[in-house]
């Protein structure tokens, strides 16, 4: 069966390839040999104190950061040629977007395509549809022509999630995409994310909230600048390792301070 | 007594002026310049650059005072300037522990005073006043030239790069994430600033340019949640600014780039009080009710 976001086969390929992956910011550590696997059709929780690393993580799956040392590869490819293909979306915390811009729920969906669009970014009645589709999707279409201001946090979280499906990326980042959502918002998120991984989608949420991990997560990253745990949530999330990944860590020659959590600041 | 006469017709007040050729001449480049400023203020405002444009706009001085010594047209030696100044801004605040905005006060106070300096030392018939306070009834044909062409430099890249500037403005994250190229796009509109900086230079001067690069903005995200409605109307408050204030200043005599920004400041004021979402009168009411 083929994958019909990346027209490879599915089941053999890998969402997300991490490499003995090494990020350091002016001679300070961030991350080292953060090796992962993830393959199409899964969604799995990066679980993590903060400075842990997440987002730099994060960063380096996008492009922003470049490994000092090893490898990454989205679904099969060059990072940078991925970000070309529109393979990677990133739905950002609530507190990472201005609420006060002056722009609608349709335009914050519009622009996931942008990249698909030409240099003007004139939308044409293809980009239209998948807008259309998307909103329709997370249950946002009668909100489409208010400001994006004025929604709730769950809603708003909603409208970005539609820009990533607009955007028909294969790869999905989602930052803390339970905190301040309501019911709502919540029981739809977990509808899609299953829609999602049928779809072949590879879903990596970074969060610190583990009773979400728990409920909708089939694998889950343990990570406190380096992988400490990888795999199957039922075997993972121990609570040895929980403890090990919040704070019963020795103390390791290679974490210098932490970086600011600050996303992209 | 002449004068008299023509203020009581309402008509007169907009037609006399027009008779000559200096206010002709600095009511279309006042518009203009209006314009132009009007709609780069709205990225400003929604970047949250206006203390990069006050450096940026006081950054051009010396390069005005040496493009006038060096006999070419002012506004290379200032978008030189403009631009080195943020480059440099830039640089120190990579390099140093200093945070950004000590970093921008220091660059363009330091700027400026080389500037001030320059122009008491060289000997040339630059007019202090003219550039630090703007002269548009006096102005050339050559700088009038000018004017039009960085006028046209500054829409045409604003135009062409208006979804990708506003969506690195509203989420640079997601702009990097599809590909788009974030620091081009920094640095144009940076580029851009300069140039309307030196363009605004002309009407009202370098020390009330930064008033044209938010003034406008400010006032048009008080009355619209729409990105491209917030343009309309910045550059729509901001060339209706221009020409009254061109206009005020003719007939009471007072200085032309200080009544420009005042009326803007008053614009500004009105939709402060009664914007119908915004303005504070109309967050009184929906308190109390």
């Amino acid at each position: 069966m083929m994958n019909p976001l990346t027209n490879q086969p599915q089941g053999e390929l890998l969402g997300i390839e991490a490499n003995e992956v090494c990020v350091d910011y002016n001679g300070t550590v961030a991350l080292y040999d953060a090796s992962l696997k993830l393959k199409a059709g899964s969604i799995c929780g990066l679980v993590g104190m903060n400075g842990a690393g997440k987002s730099t993580f994060f960063k380096a799956l996008m492009g922003f950061v470049r490994p000092s040392r090893g490898s990454i590869r989205i679904n099969g490819s060059a990072v940078h040629k991925a970000q070309r293909d529109q393979a990677v979306a990133y739905v950002p915390q609530n507190e990472g977007i201005d609420c006060s811009f002056p722009v609608s729920v349709w335009d914050v969906v519009m622009m996931g395509r942008y990249g698909s669009m030409n240099f003007l970014r004139i939308p044409r009645e293809s980009d239209r549809k998948a807008v259309w589709h998307a909103l329709a999707r997370v249950e946002l279409l009668e909100l489409r022509k208010r400001p994006i201001g004025s929604l709730s946090g769950g809603q708003r979280k909603r409208a970005f999630l539609a820009r990533a499906i607009a955007q028909r990326a294969s790869v999905l980042l989602l930052d803390e995409p339970f905190s301040g959502v309501d019911v709502r918002t919540e029981k739809l998120m977990a509808e899609l994310f299953l829609q999602f991984r049928k779809e072949g989608r590879t879903i990596l949420i970074s969060t610190h909230d583990l009773s979400h991990v728990r409920d909708f997560c089939d694998l889950v990253v343990l990570i406190n600048k380096t992988v400490l745990a990888y795999g199957e949530t039922s075997q993972i999330f121990t609570q040895e390792n929980i403890t090990m990944t919040f704070g019963g860590m020795p103390p390791d020659v290679l974490s210098g301070p932490t970086p600011s959590e600050g996303f992209f600041e | 007594m002449n004068e008299f006469l023509s203020i009581t017709s309402p008509l007169s007040f907009v037609i006399e002026p027009l008779s000559h050729e200096f206010m002709r001449r600095a009511l279309m480049v006042s518009a203009l310049v209006g314009g132009v400023c009007g709609l780069l203020s709205c990225y400003m405002t929604l970047k949250g650059w206006a203390l990069m444009g006050d450096a940026v706009s006081h950054a051009v001085m010396p390069g005005v005072v040496v493009a006038y010594a060096l006999g070419l047209p002012f506004s290379i030696g200032a978008f030189v300037f403009g631009v080195g100044s943020v480059a440099l801004i830039g640089f120190v605040k990579q390099k140093s522990r200093i945070k950004e905005d000590t970093v921008i006060g220091l660059v363009f106070t330091g700027f400026f005073a080389l500037g001030l300096v320059l122009v008491s030392k060289i000997k040339s018939n630059i007019d202090l006043m003219h550039i630090l306070f703007g002269s548009p009834l006096g102005i050339s044909d050559s700088d009038v030239q000018q004017t039009i062409i960085i006028s046209a430099i500054v829409v045409t890249i604003l135009l062409l790069f208006r979804r990708d500037l506003m969506l690195y403005c509203f989420d640079a994250t997601h702009a990097r994430s599809i590909g788009i190229n974030t620091g081009i796009l920094h640095y144009l509109l940076l580029s851009v600033l300069s140039l309307a900086a030196v363009a605004g230079l002309q009407t009202v001067g370098i020390i009330l340019v930064v008033a044209m690069l938010i003034t406008p903005g400010a006032t048009a995200y008080l009355l619209t949640d729409r990105f491209d409605r917030m343009t309309y109307l910045a550059i729509l408050s901001s060339a209706i600014s221009s020409i009254l204030g061109v206009y005020i200043s003719y007939w009471s005599d007072i200085e032309t780039g200080g009544s420009i920004v005042l009326v803007q400041t008053v614009i500004f004021l009105i939709a402060f009080l009664f914007a119908p979402r915004y303005g504070i009168l109309k967050s009184q009411v929906s308190t109390h009710l």
